[in-house]
């Protein structure tokens, strides 16, 4: 792992959708390397045949049956929280793909 | 041309379920904005997904329909993306362990004119998932307006191989994909309404090569004719640069069906790395043999296998199966109507002719067909109406005039017939006067049916029919004019 | 009266029921107190002082009917900032999250409302529960009541501190890596996480969702127990809550303490830890050794790697938990945004605290494209691992006691340059979360300095029973459950 220890800090911040300063950027580059160093320990162990665990326990088939509607919010709920709305709706800057 | 195109589909199908994927929040398409939420599907801190089970049920239904294995076990992922219509900023969806793998459909090219069968063949598939439907966007001229109504709902991705080898192909392939799943019930495939949404993978290579070419995603697919046009688009533009010695750069497109061209929306260096893991609030789905073996006693119809089945039990013609096996509310009406009275070529003729010309031409100016479930219309009307046909009460002339009644009012033939007084008139003294008049009347038409030419015959019925108003009943009518001309020698 | 508020739970029902002060009253005494100590102590991140009493009037009418809701009825509990309770803020101690107000409530509290607590206050952490000292909050830093220059652990420190302090009887708080047991061995009050599974997460605002739990602080074992009963239960909001039969934990506790045997990992008393902390346990070990219970030495072989496993598990299950927080339907949003990308890098660069950004940025990356397998798949597979060293571990021992952390509560800023070092403050306590076990912190020592020492006591998967009653029978017979932190204003 390590000539992956360095990280392309603004291809994750892009990624991860968070603006940083430069001064941000210099100094989590240089935590994060440490701390990608330590995870190497992780490299001491073998784990061939080993089933990731992804779950506490194993439990599987949790589902809701029978299809049947619950309640819903008023229109008010979403239009109090929203940091902008316009006829029931929430406004963000203009979406151009 | 010297090249030759894959293309690969990817098609979006919202399930018809009555409440969300991973929420009881209820769906139907065209409510208020923002009035079908709830804390799951605002994607509020806190919130939890939990699994509708229909959802799986209704997919593997359609995964059963089109042949794929159903997986024994699914699992759940998490696709992570940004985007101000995903309420979490990622999907719930399927990635290493799809529901259904593999499956083909059958699709029917288009024959040499509308009358003419056409080549029939298989498309692969390559698997089928589930996943959340998004919000929905609006965009004004300076700002968007999201509507969160649509998200969680479920969604179907069906995704073929590349193994479709031109436009029409894959024009066939989403109208067989399309009629399939409407038979089945499982959604209602309105593409205007969003309910199907389709993108393309296109590529081109020269003829006979069998590696493929560099390949564009073309996306926002919202009608079969723009899966068409686009694709047809996307050959000529990648025809063009590989003329001229360039290379395809691997981009998702965006088609603009107004200016009929597609745009560039994103390389794939800028592509999305979605960052897949799986979804640890979900737990996985172990399929139920057992259940999913009902599902598959259950299955309905295939509709090619239904327009083989009217032709060969019935004695149907292509031109009426095709049309009949093309629309799954007029089939099933076909076989409710036919289980009432047994006379499937007359029944069929009323559905497809008939029935069809009223639906269009009762619509509103410019809208699309009227629906068969929004008329008054009965199978039983069209089994009484071939009945009364049948049994001589009315003639098929006036039949058409007790369809357009029964069509407008949802009257059933029996009562129309007796409260318009149109049953045949069988008063044999009153016919056997007009008769003798006609006879006075044509003297050449008697002589030419007396020297043989049978259809002089018509000459003399027609002035009886005015007079009765086309009440009299035709074999009867033709019988005595013989007789008359005859006795009259 | 005025000691209402450091009462336990049986003998404040005991005093309700009496008529000898009412719910009102108990209420009141806990507002005085928290108003007392509250600029020092800074537990809270925000209360609301009517509803908290209104609640305390619903209880006393209800007891007045004979309709009386059982143990909680009419006790004051504390609730973490990151557990939704309608109509009240939840801000996750986040700039973030500054004007959101829950339109919901989470399944726990809906439990905790139908055993009649009252729900108070909103009680101070990390930011989104990731730190180990309650100094990445964006509203205020909570001191321990112990030593006001000290941290008082993380991230539930509000909840820790709020009742070493006398400001709530018991509170609630969450634990994804120690984050209950760490701040209760660090305030000297019981902490504990049940099983995963058992306490609903619907209404936790997720950090990392296959690791976190709901669970209770309280000055007593058997208040712990008590609280306990409540939380817990079947839900089916949560696909990863378990249907299990209820259990009476708190009567559970009235039963002799059978012989047990009691297993010591090596691993966890090596040389990182403090030697008073090391002292203090052994001592509390030596002490069931003597009531004649036994001691078997145990391994637990993958401890080691348990904080590099969590620290990728958790990120990464952070980073896209997180995503949501996006200033589009509820969030903080940049007020210079000119287009959407603008207006989510912006709004999640102003809305987040560092340490947050941090773990955001490391979870990304362990998940982004190349990168899968190195880091996250992998450390599932080392999550087996650990989780197979405890099953090993329970064929042979009922129970597994350790110290809950290496060391005393340290000095606030200490760590704060360091996340790293911060990190390995929680080496004894992430590992129960990886293996999805039960674990309780127990005070069982006091440093020279006057700072708590907490023992952990790990259980078997629904253990819970046993643990308590492991810890009640040390309370029981020894003062750690009766000390008092001296606060400035208690003194006057
Ligand atoms: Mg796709
Ligand atoms: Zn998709």
């Amino acid at each position: 792992m390590s000539e992956k220890t360095e990280i392309d800090i603004n291809y994750v911040a892009e990624l991860a959708r968070i603006e940083l300063s430069e001064t941000d950027k210099e100094k989590l580059s240089g935590q994060l390397k440490d701390i990608l160093v330590y995870f190497e320990k992780l490299n001491q162990v073998d784990v061939t045949g080993i089933e990731p665990m992804a779950h506490a326990h194993k439990v599987q088939n949790i589902w809701r049956e029978g299809d049947q509607a619950g309640p819903v919010f008023s229109q008010s709920v979403l239009n109090k929280m929203a940091p902008e709305s316009r006829d029931n709706q929430v406004v963000v800057p203009k979406v151009v793909e | 041309m010297k090249y030759e195109v894959v293309i690969g589909l990817e098609i979006h199908v919202q399930l018809k379920t009555k409440t969300k994927m991973f929420s009881a929040a209820p769906y139907n398409y065209g409510a208020e904005p923002n009035t079908l939420t709830d804390p799951v599907v605002l994607g509020l801190p806190g919130t939890l997904p939990v699994l509708n089970y229909t959802a799986i049920e209704k997919c593997a239904e359609l995964g059963l329909m089109l042949g794929c294995k159903i997986a024994d076990v699914c699992k759940w992922d998490r696709k992570n993306y940004f985007y101000p219509d995903s309420p979490k900023n990622y999907q719930l969806t399927q990635n290493e362990q799809p529901l259904c793998v593999g499956g083909s459909i059958e699709i029917e090219m288009p024959g040499a004119s509308r009358n003419i069968e056409g080549a029939h063949r298989w498309v692969e598939l390559n698997r089928i998932h589930l996943e959340e439907d998004p919000g929905k966007l609006t965009h004004t001229a300076f700002d968007s307006l999201i509507d969160f109504n649509r998200a969680g709902v479920p969604l179907a991705e069906i995704v073929t191989e590349p193994n479709l080898y031109s436009s029409s192909e894959a024009v066939a392939f989403l109208n067989a994909l399309r009629n399939l799943i409407i038979f089945s019930g499982i959604s209602d495939c309105d593409m205007e309404k969003g309910q199907m949404r389709c993108d393309a993978n296109v590529s081109l290579r020269p003829k006979g090569l069998e590696t493929l070419g560099t390949r564009t995603e073309m996306k926002n697919l919202n009608s079969i004719s723009n899966v068409k046009s686009a694709i047809e688009y996307e050959m000529k533009r990648q025809a063009e640069i590989l003329d001229s010695g360039d290379k395809v750069i691997q981009e998702t497109r965006r088609w603009d069906a107004a200016k009929n061209i597609s745009l560039s929306l994103r390389s794939k260096e800028e592509a999305h790395d979605y960052r897949y893991f799986p979804d640890p609030d979900l737990m996985p789905v172990v399929m139920d043999k057992a259940r999913i073996e009902v599902l598959n006693q259950m299955l309905p119809e295939r509709p090619f296998d239904r327009q083989r089945r009217y032709q060969k039990d019935y004695d149907l013609p292509y031109t009426i199966t095709s049309v009949l096996c093309a629309n799954h509310q007029l089939s099933d009406f076909f076989e409710e109507t036919l289980g009432l009275y047994n006379a499937p070529k007359a029944i069929a003729n009323y559905l497809v002719n008939d029935l069809l010309r009223e639906l269009a031409s009762n619509s509103e100016q410019g809208a699309s067909a009227l629906s068969l479930s929004e008329t008054k219309l009965k199978p039983q009307s069209i089994a009484e109406l071939v009945e009364v046909v049948e049994s001589g009460l009315i003639s098929k002339q006036i039949a058409k005039e007790v369809f357009v009644e029964m069509f407008a009012s949802g009257a059933l033939p029996k009562s129309i017939i007796e409260s318009k007084g149109l049953s045949q008139s069988n008063d044999s003294s009153e016919i056997e006067a007009l008769c003798l008049e006609a006879i006075a009347n044509n003297p050449k038409a008697v002589g030419q049916f007396k020297d043989g030419n049978i259809k002089a015959i018509n000459a003399l019925k027609g002035p009886v029919m005015k007079a009765t108003q086309g009440k009299a009943n035709p074999a009867i009518l033709d019988e005595l004019l013989q007789k008359l001309i005859e006795s009259g020698e | 009266m005025s000691d209402l508020f450091y009462s336990n739970i049986s003998e404040l029902q005991a005093g309700l029921n009496n008529k000898t002060f009412t719910a009102v009253d108990l209420m009141q005494s806990v507002i005085e107190r928290t108003e007392a100590v509250e600029s020092e102590v800074n537990a809270f991140i925000s209360r609301d002082i009517e509803d908290a009493l209104k609640q305390a009037e619903a209880s006393d009418k209800r007891r007045l009917a004979g309709a009386s809701l059982g143990a909680l009825d009419g006790i004051p509990v504390g609730i973490k900032d990151i557990m939704a309770v309608k109509g009240q803020p939840l801000r996750c101690a986040s700039k973030m999250l500054e004007s959101f107000v829950a339109p919901y409530d989470a399944t726990c509290i809906e439990h905790l409302k139908a055993s009649g607590a009252v729900i108070w206050g909103r009680l101070n952490m990390d930011e989104f529960a990731m730190g180990s000292s309650t100094e990445n909050s964006a509203f205020s830093q909570t001191a321990n009541p112990w030593n006001l220059d000290c941290i008082p652990g993380g991230s539930s420190g509000g909840s820790a501190a709020s009742v070493a302090a006398g400001q709530t009887i018991v509170s609630i708080g969450t634990d994804t890596g120690g984050s209950i047991r760490q701040p209760a061995a660090l305030c000297g009050v019981v902490g504990m996480k049940p099983t995963y599974g058992l306490a609903s997460r619907y209404g936790l605002v997720a950090f990392a969702s296959s690791l976190d739990q709901v669970g209770p602080f309280a000055r007593t074992v058997k208040d712990a127990a008590i609280l306990l009963e409540s939380l817990v239960g079947y839900d089916p909001k949560d696909s990863t809550s378990l249907n299990r039969p209820k259990e009476n934990y708190s009567k559970a506790l009235e039963q002799p303490l059978r012989k047990l045997k009691l297993g010591v990992p090596s691993e966890f008393f090596g040389d990182g830890v403090d030697p008073e902390v090391k002292a203090a346990v052994e001592k509390a070990i030596d002490w069931y050794r003597s009531e004649g219970h036994t001691i078997v030495e145990i391994s637990l072989p993958h401890s080691e790697l348990c904080v590099p496993v969590y620290y990728i598990i958790a990120t990464a299950e952070a980073s896209s938990n997180l995503a949501r927080f996006d200033g589009v339907r509820y969030s903080h949003r940049s007020s210079d945004a000119g287009n959407i990308n603008e207006l989510f890098n912006k709004s999640r660069g102003e809305g987040f605290g560092e340490e947050v950004k941090r773990r955001i940025i490391l979870g990304t990356y362990v998940l982004s494209s190349g990168y899968y397998d190195a880091y996250y798949l992998r450390a599932q597979k080392v999550r087996s691992l650990i989780r197979n060293d405890f099953d090993q571990a329970f064929e042979q021992v009922d129970a597994i006691l350790t110290p809950t952390t290496p060391t005393p509560a340290f000095k606030k800023g200490e760590k704060s340059d360091d996340p790293l070092s911060m990190y390995l403050s929680d080496i004894y306590t992430i590992s129960v979360n990886l293996a999805g076990l039960p674990a309780l912190s127990l005070p069982v020592g006091m440093t020279q300095e006057q700072l708590p020492i907490g023992m952990q006591i790990i259980g078997k998967a629904f253990g819970e029973a046993d643990i308590l009653s492991v810890a009640h029978a040390f309370e029981s017979n020894h003062e750690f459950k009766d000390l008092r932190p001296n606060l400035d204003n208690s003194k006057q």
